[in-house]
């Protein structure tokens, strides 16, 4: 019952019911125009016949009197037929003829009438129906010519019949059909909903079955099936974030409280406290950099920021942070050289590509500051310009236009990084050994990879021989 | 006078101790802060009375908006997520009524576009939560004094002059050549002669970039900027306040 009546309720059966009757109408109208015409026609041409026997028979009277007339009409009438003739005295005596009986007052009235009749050769016979003129004589006689309807009345049953037949088997097959239609439809619905319940009590990676014939329930379920993927990939990012937030904050926090505990416990002096909390709010700066270059790589990642996206000049953007940052890899005693002179047009947040250039710019100066060994000992953090017989390690600020590719690129000369270790910086909170010692958070390369993502581009990590070259790669917009 | 490399923070700069020499006081402001919660609020009017000024405390968007129309402040502080009536509309409310005061947007939500809607909203500055005391006073005061609205073709602090129409520095006869990014350091710098300036706020001002540089880039562009204007005289001018960020005084009156 729930089935039949979840049946009646879809859209499909519905849609079907309402064909139905539009298609039974027309049919009936179809049929009756054709009835009301046929009939139509049928009188028509009684009409005409009847008017010309009328008119050759008034003639004959006319010519040859009465008793000519009352000859051929006896002759006509015997023959069989549906015609019917009568010949009556003015005071409504039959005189020739083959009716019986008329519906009285039919003979006294001249012009067409439908009446019911009675024939002389069947006396004892049904009533039958005809179409009949009267027409009087000169000299008072009547003369009435006229046609069994029979074949009329006989059409207009088989017209009535097969609408009805007609009628009932469009309601029949369009029921059948909308209960097929409806039934397959329901059943991928409801495969559907089954499958969708399956994915709402937690299991993401499920999908919606896609029949593969790409009707427009195969293109929703796709639809439907891609915005799952996306919302899981969403997710798996959130709990990547979550995961990360749980292991690499946790640690400095820890560190935090120990030292805050430690204080307390030990601390004898007030510059001792005082050294405490400093500490500890140095710390806690830390820890609000490293949360807020997570949730930028988050926001990042979902395309949040995309709406903030207006065209801009790559080449502009990489003498803007080069400049910020030339003053303080002087200092560690390295030349920052910037080279983009031609315009380099992107669409990008202005902001983001720049935090982005700035983070290679700053990785690069940490990294280029530690000089170059061939057995890739972790270093203190001797500055170049101390160890005058090396030369002078540089970075390279670059953007320029590379097919249809805005390449913004830092190149410096410090230790590399190995090809195998390549993909793996990429990843959030890698450091590699080496760069232990070095302050930051270890973020910058993946939200660097993540602003890239979030522009349609990627970022490359190369060997610059020695030394690594980091590429922005962009989608170059078309003119500045 | 090296500046020292260090993440500014609002337990050294409370009381601001004096490398800067004390200058001639801030005038005590008439603050408001309109803050939720409990404990943030009342540290922060708690900071700004031991600072010497005037602070009250509304609880949600709706008194906060009555007080403000009601009383004259210098500047009010707000936090964007407030029960009953949220920051940004407070704001919008002040504005739509002419009522034009300064409004510092304080927010958990720090990213770029969050900014640009709390400034387009009516905002005069906008500071992302956690912050350090020290930026949210240097910040007020700087806003407190915009209201004033001083904008001047030349600003002379000491010996030291820059004139923005041609361009020239000088200090007593000697002319002092920069770079155009060193010139609007400097500009920002005199414009606000007498008030901490922090380095977000140069980042911010002086190259518009709202995000952090990790390393403190901006100390090293100051004291290029020091070598240039403060080497050979015997009076420095562009100092560094402790765990703040930097002050440009004639410290000779």
């Amino acid at each position: 019952m729930t089935a039949l009546a979840k049946l009646l309720r879809t859209t499909a059966f519905r849609l079907t019911l309402v064909y139905l009757l539009v298609v039974a109408l027309f049919a009936a109208f179809l049929l009756g125009y054709f009835a009301l015409n046929t009939r139509r026609l049928m009188n028509e041409q009684i009409v005409r016949t009847v008017d010309s026997e009328l008119a050759e028979l008034t003639g004959q009277y006319e010519a040859a009197g009465l008793r000519r007339l009352v000859y051929i009409v006896e002759s006509r009438a015997n023959q069989p037929g549906s015609s019917l003739y009568l010949v009556t005295t003015p005071n409504g005596a039959g005189l020739a003829g083959n009716v019986a009986s008329l519906e009285t007052g039919v003979i006294e009235r001249t012009g067409w009438v439908e009446t019911s009749y009675r024939r002389l050769e069947e006396p004892d016979g049904g009533e039958h129906r005809a179409l009949v003129r009267v027409t009087a004589l000169p000299g008072g006689f009547r003369l009435l010519v006229g046609r069994d309807l029979a074949e009329r009345e006989h059409l207009f049953r088989i017209v009535a019949t097969a609408g009805r037949w007609s009628v009932f088997i469009v309601v029949v097959l369009g029921i059948a059909g909308g209960v097929f239609v409806s039934r397959r439809v329901l059943r991928r619905i409801d495969a559907m909903t089954d499958k969708a319940r399956v994915i709402m009590a937690g299991d993401l990676s499920g999908r919606l079955p896609v029949g593969g014939s790409g009707d427009e329930l195969d293109r929703l379920a796709a639809s439907l099936n891609t915005m799952l993927e996306r919302i899981e990939t969403l997710l798996r990012g959130l709990k990547e974030v979550t995961d990360n937030v749980a292991h690499d904050l946790k640690t400095p926090l820890t560190r935090l409280r120990n030292r805050s505990e430690a204080a307390l416990r030990n601390a004898a002096s007030p510059a001792d406290y005082r050294h405490a909390l400093e500490t500890t709010i140095e710390e806690s700066d830390a820890l609000i950099r490293t949360f807020d270059a997570l949730l930028m790589i988050a926001r990042a990642e979902s395309g949040e920021p995309r709406a903030g996206m207006a065209p801009a000049d790559a080449a502009a953007i990489a003498r803007d942070v080069g400049e910020l940052y030339e003053p303080l890899a002087e200092e560690q005693g390295l030349a920052l050289t910037v080279a983009a002179d031609a315009p380099a047009p992107i669409v990008a947040n202005r902001e983001l590509i720049s935090q982005a250039l700035a983070n290679l710019i700053d990785n690069a100066i940490k990294y280029a500051a530690v000089p170059a060994r061939p057995s890739g000992a972790p270093a203190g953090a001797p500055v170049a310009a101390e160890q005058p017989e090396q030369p002078p390690a540089d970075v390279t600020v670059s953007a320029a236009v590379v097919g249809d590719r805005v390449e913004i690129a830092v190149a410096d000369r410090g230790p590399g990084i190995a090809p195998a270790d390549r993909g793996r910086v990429l990843d959030r909170f890698v450091r590699l050994e080496q760069s232990r010692s070095q302050p930051g958070s270890g973020l910058g390369l993946s939200l660097a990879s993540a602003i890239a993502r979030l522009h349609g581009g990627e970022l490359r990590l190369e060997d610059n021989a020695p030394g690594l070259r980091v590429v922005l790669s962009l989608p170059r917009a078309a003119s500045a | 006078m090296s500046p020292t490399l260090r993440v500014p923070s609002s337990a050294e700069a409370m009381p601001r101790d004096g490398e800067a020499p004390a200058d001639g006081k801030v005038p005590t402001m008439r603050l408001l802060v309109i803050e939720d919660d409990r404990d943030a609020a009342d540290y922060l009017v708690k900071a700004l009375r031991e600072v010497g000024h005037v602070a009250d405390h509304a609880a949600d968007g709706e008194e906060g908006l009555s007080l403000a129309e009601h009383e004259s402040y210098d500047v009010l502080i707000v936090d964007r997520m407030l029960p009953k009536r949220d920051g940004l509309s407070v704001i919008g409310a002040l504005r739509a009524k002419g009522i034009t005061v300064p409004a510092l947007i304080l927010s958990a939500l720090g990213a770029v576009d969050d900014r640009v809607k709390g400034l387009r909203a009516g905002g005069d500055d906008y500071l992302a939560k956690p912050y350090s005391f020290a930026e949210l006073l240097a910040r007020v005061e700087v806003l407190a004094r915009r209201h004033g609205g001083r904008e001047e073709t030349a600003y002379r602090v000491g010996d030291l002059e820059l004139d923005r129409l041609s361009h020239r520095v000088t200090r007593g006869k000697e002319e002092i050549v920069l770079q155009p990014r060193e010139f609007r350091l400097l500009e920002y710098l005199m414009k606000h002669a007498g008030q901490v300036v922090t380095r977000t706020m140069l980042l911010e001002n002086v190259w518009d970039y709202h995000f952090d540089p990790q390393t403190n880039v901006i100390d090293v562009h100051v004291s290029r900027l020091r070598a240039k204007i403060d080497k050979g005289f015997a009076q420095p001018l562009l100092h560094t306040v402790r765990g703040a960020g930097y002050m440009i005084r004639d410290g000779a009156r």
